[in-house]
């Protein structure tokens, strides 16, 4: 009677599921993009069904058993107890078994660990709750940028619908080519993150104070997530990876671009802007940057409140140190290598004017260049 | 029983000052269980809060701290009190001995233990929340990083050590010492022997965990630099520091639970436990094979190959011994005579789960594979297949396996069932999924995810509180028992148990085994 009705409640358990769904629902590793990965995921499903094999031959002799050798039925146990032919083989056959695996382990471990002869290499440095990209064996200066988590508060909070890439999406991509051995230098600012994108088979961790080498060879072009794997504080869930691959010509102008776009900062910083202007871009800043930590209504969380905050009404050099520098010992980053000078002015400009500090106060990117220097 | 021996004291001070293995031992067992209910507490929290995408009842912070307290209350607080609960109740009574070697010490590696779990909880109600930072607790999160209760947490983990530390010695200096005559070291149950070779592990590795905890505390106050390259330390070390501790740690875990299952399994089955002394054999090989496999936890941190290539050999070999059991649990229940009360229920269930918890260890172990499954809800499913499915199911099966003996009263047998059948499936519909969403790229320890996985959460989430709920029914089965069982008086209970313990009255007494017992000159396990 007991089994009969924890079936039935099992039964309605399962039932209650959204079964027609589970059809598009991934249930096993993703042989990726790259041959490694292909590999990884062949050595996965061999021992996979090694362990199926095995499981199913000890579960069937002890589910007949289970059936046949029962009290109920008046099955007389018989004594024997030992059988030291049997251990030796019970302890041989794994063995060999466990060599049989082994050997595809190693020569995939060992490709995994062939970082050597990249043609890209690519500074991956995890911070508390964005990763940050730099170029650096491309011609001319270093290509840097931050990458951000570009899912609006809205969406994980419920209040709007979530889009199709929720918590998988950044508001700039690793751009890398395809056909290319690209090596991630992999590490951390301030605690140990893990960069991970299944797809193109890296996992590596970014410890702070060392450098991790992984490597990758994409033989697609397309859009690959991944996240962070290391807990890393409170956002720890927050901090996706989105690799764009592309071909090499895409690639070469991608680099241009962006090496365009630096220069155009540069000369932006040198321009005054209104008071409106800094505001738009401010609220923009606050909201992929502060927000998190200080709330939608500068009201505080993680963070201090910075409505009303002495530091947001107060001296103005102040507040551009906490901001440009961080407070040391607290989860206060320092911004001022995260953002553009004009960001910067903007974001202090916002603060400083919005969530009723209406201080007035106008602050210029030169501002932020000047007080860099100090 | 004559008059001449005096009962328990009266009231609280029999509890307090009681130096008596059997009170020691059901202080350990209702504690383990209250702290059970704590960590379980906080797991429906976390799959409450998992049931959907988005952000629903906590904040991401607080979530941190609901994992990094489930792990810690159900590993030092639930799992490890409950097993050393069971042998303050039967090492004494299977061996012969008529209490532990030490029985002061023993009332005080108990005692020390709620102050310490008080401190830990405390913690959720300081400035800046409890610890965030996982139960394994990385530095620099856990040192740089972490809130101003972190120091109360390393704290409470000395005295947990301690309280392990002791509980262990008490345990070898028993076994070595008490033993009836004639009870040699290879007619131990295997209970016994399997708690023999977990102290040692208990002894060898608590003072190493000790030494991760006070290296923290002089990074956070002392201005050292263990764990911070700026000052020439490495984060690095912190892992393997820990987990030279945590791998042993998990097999103190497992290896009672293995002794529980041994005895379990053969009384069930009316036959001998199948190569007894292959059974010892196989415990001390996953004992000493568990010292040098540590960082198949670490893959990830950028070893040199020639590391990752020695912790892979190592770890795969762990299987060998592992099988073994395996191999000699099922022959022990192959032509026997077999019976499912709930006892044997819960063991089979362990025997099926285990096994394959077992099989994705081994998939773990695999290098180049885990850089894909490391730190994703495969890895939370694997362990939850040993610790909850492994230690925890054991755990059960023991307190309905010798319940009877212990208050003299069987417990409802159709509600045990039920109790079974409703954790069985509760708990594979919230594992078993979890392979799934982690194969599929999930990480772990994540309070929000993507929509891809949402099906497979609600359905782990529905599963929790399945099994929560029915752990209920368990605690309301064990009073019912103890207030107005069935009263039982056979000395065997069960008509196919085997060991001292099973020729004591029933209920045991309070003082057993005052003049040793004979053993008898055939060897019991053959």
């Amino acid at each position: 009677m007991s089994i009969k009705k924890s079936l039935m409640t099992a039964g309605a358990t399962l039932s209650a599921l959204p079964i027609a769904a589970l059809a598009q629902n991934q249930v096993n590793m993703s042989p990726g993009v790259t041959r490694v990965g292909a590999e990884i995921y062949d050595l996965h499903m061999l021992i996979m069904i090694i362990c199926i094999v095995i499981g199913i031959g000890v579960f069937g002799v002890m589910l007949y058993s289970i059936v046949y050798h029962r009290k109920s039925k008046g099955y007389v146990a018989s004594q024997f107890h030992e059988s030291t032919k049997v251990e030796i083989a019970w302890t041989v056959v794994p063995f060999l078994i466990l060599i049989g695996m082994a050997v595809p382990a190693t020569s995939t471990l060992l490709e995994v660990y062939d970082n050597d002869d990249a043609e890209l290499d690519i500074l991956v440095t995890g911070h508390q709750w964005k990763w940050r990209y730099e170029y650096l064996n491309a011609e001319g200066e270093n290509v840097s940028f931050f990458s951000n988590l570009a899912t609006p508060q809205e969406e994980i909070y419920n209040s709007e619908a979530k889009g199709e890439h929720y918590l998988l999406e950044v508001d700039e991509p690793l751009v890398i080519p395809v056909d290319t051995k690209v090596r991630f230098l992999i590490t951390a600012n301030d605690v140990i993150h893990s960069w991970w994108v299944p797809e193109i088979a890296v996992k590596r961790d970014a410890i702070p104070g060392f450098i991790n080498e992984a490597w990758s060879k994409v033989d697609q072009e397309g859009i690959y997530r991944g996240q962070c794997t290391e807990l890393c504080g409170s956002y720890h869930g927050f901090m996706p990876i989105v690799v764009h691959a592309v071909s090499q010509d895409e690639f070469q102008g991608w680099m241009s671009a962006k090496r365009a776009d630096k220069d155009a900062q540069i000369a932006a910083s040198s321009v005054d802007l209104s008071l409106d202007a800094l505001m738009t871009e401010g609220e923009s800043v606050y909201k992929t940057q502060c927000l998190a930590c200080h709330g939608g209504q500068g009201e505080g969380g993680v963070g201090k409140a910075i409505s009303g905050s002495a530091i947001a009404m107060g001296d103005l050099g102040v507040h551009l140190d906490v901001g440009i520098k961080g407070v040391a010992g607290t989860a206060m980053q320092a911004f001022g290598e995260q953002l553009t000078d004009v960001e910067m002015a903007a974001v202090i400009t916002y603060q400083r004017n919005a969530f009723g500090n209406n201080t007035g106060d106008v602050v210029q990117p030169s501002d932020v260049a000047q007080h860099k220097q100090g | 029983m004559g008059d001449h021996h005096h009962g328990p004291a009266k009231g609280l001070s029999r509890w307090l000052f009681t130096t008596n293995h059997k009170d020691i031992g059901t202080m350990y067992l209702w504690f383990s269980f209250a702290m059970f209910i704590l960590g379980g507490t906080f797991a429906m929290i976390i799959r409450a809060e998992l049931f959907q995408p988005g952000m629903q009842l906590v904040e991401p912070g607080f979530f941190n701290q609901m994992t990094t307290l489930h792990g810690l209350v159900m590993v030092f607080g639930a799992i490890m009190p409950s097993f050393v609960g069971l042998a303050n109740w039967l090492i004494p009574m299977m061996i012969g001995a008529p209490d532990m070697a030490l029985p002061r010490m023993n009332n005080w590696s108990f005692w020390i233990l709620p102050p310490g779990f008080l401190m830990l909880a405390s913690t959720l109600f300081m400035e800046g929340g409890a610890p965030a930072f996982g139960w394994t607790f990385y530095a620099p999160l856990s040192t740089t990083y972490a809130a101003p209760s972190v120091t109360f947490f390393i704290f409470a983990i000395h005295v947990l050590g301690i309280s392990s530390i002791m509980g262990s010695i008490n345990i070898i200096a028993t076994i070595m010492n008490m033993r009836a005559p004639g009870m040699t070291y290879m007619k131990m149950p295997l209970f016994v022997w399997t708690w023999f070779i977990t102290a040692f592990l208990l002894v060898a590795v608590m003072p190493v965990l000790a030494g991760a905890v006070t290296m923290m505390l002089m990074d956070i106050h002392f201005g050292t630099s263990f764990f911070s390259a700026a000052g020439g330390g490495d984060p690095v070390l912190f892992q393997h520091i820990f987990w030279f501790f945590g791998h042993p740690e998990v097999y103190i875990i497992i290896l009672p639970a293995f002794g529980v299952v041994s005895q379990v399994i053969p009384a069930f089955s009316r036959k001998p436990l199948f190569g007894y002394a292959s059974m010892v054999y196989a415990t001390a090989a996953i004992a000493i094979l568990s010292f040098v496999v540590w960082a198949h936890h670490m893959y990830t941190v950028g070893m040199p190959v020639a590391g990752e290539l020695f912790f892979m050999y190592a770890t795969m070999l762990i299987a060998v011994p592992t099988g073994v059991k395996v191999f000699n649990w099922v022959s022990t229940m192959w032509r026997g005579s077999l019976s499912f009360e709930t006892p044997m229920l819960f063991s089979i269930g362990f025997l099926v789960l285990f096994t394959i918890g077992g099989f994705t260890g081994l998939m773990l172990s695999i290098a180049p594979a885990d850089f894909q499954y490391h730190d994703t809800y495969f890895v939370v499913a694997h362990f939850h297949y040993v610790m909850v499915a492994g230690a925890v199911f054991s755990m059960t099966s023991a307190v309905y396996f010798w319940l009877p003996k212990w208050t003299g009263r069987m417990y409802n047998e159709t509600m045990g069932k039920v109790h079974f059948w409703i954790s069985f499936v509760g708990f594979n519909v919230t594992f078993f999924p979890q392979h799934f969403v982690g194969l599929a790229g999930m990480p772990r320890r994540v309070p929000d995810y993507a929509l891809q996985f949402a099906d497979f959460n609600m359905m782990s989430s529905i599963g929790a509180f399945v099994y929560g709920a029915s752990q209920i029914m368990f605690l309301y089965n064990v009073i019912a028992t103890i207030v107005s069982g069935e009263k039982v008086s056979d000395e065997q209970v069960w008509d196919g148990a085997e060991g001292l313990e099973w020729t004591l009255p029933t209920p045991a007494p309070y003082h057993t085994f005052e003049v040793p017992p004979k053993i008898e000159a055939t060897p019991a396990h053959g």
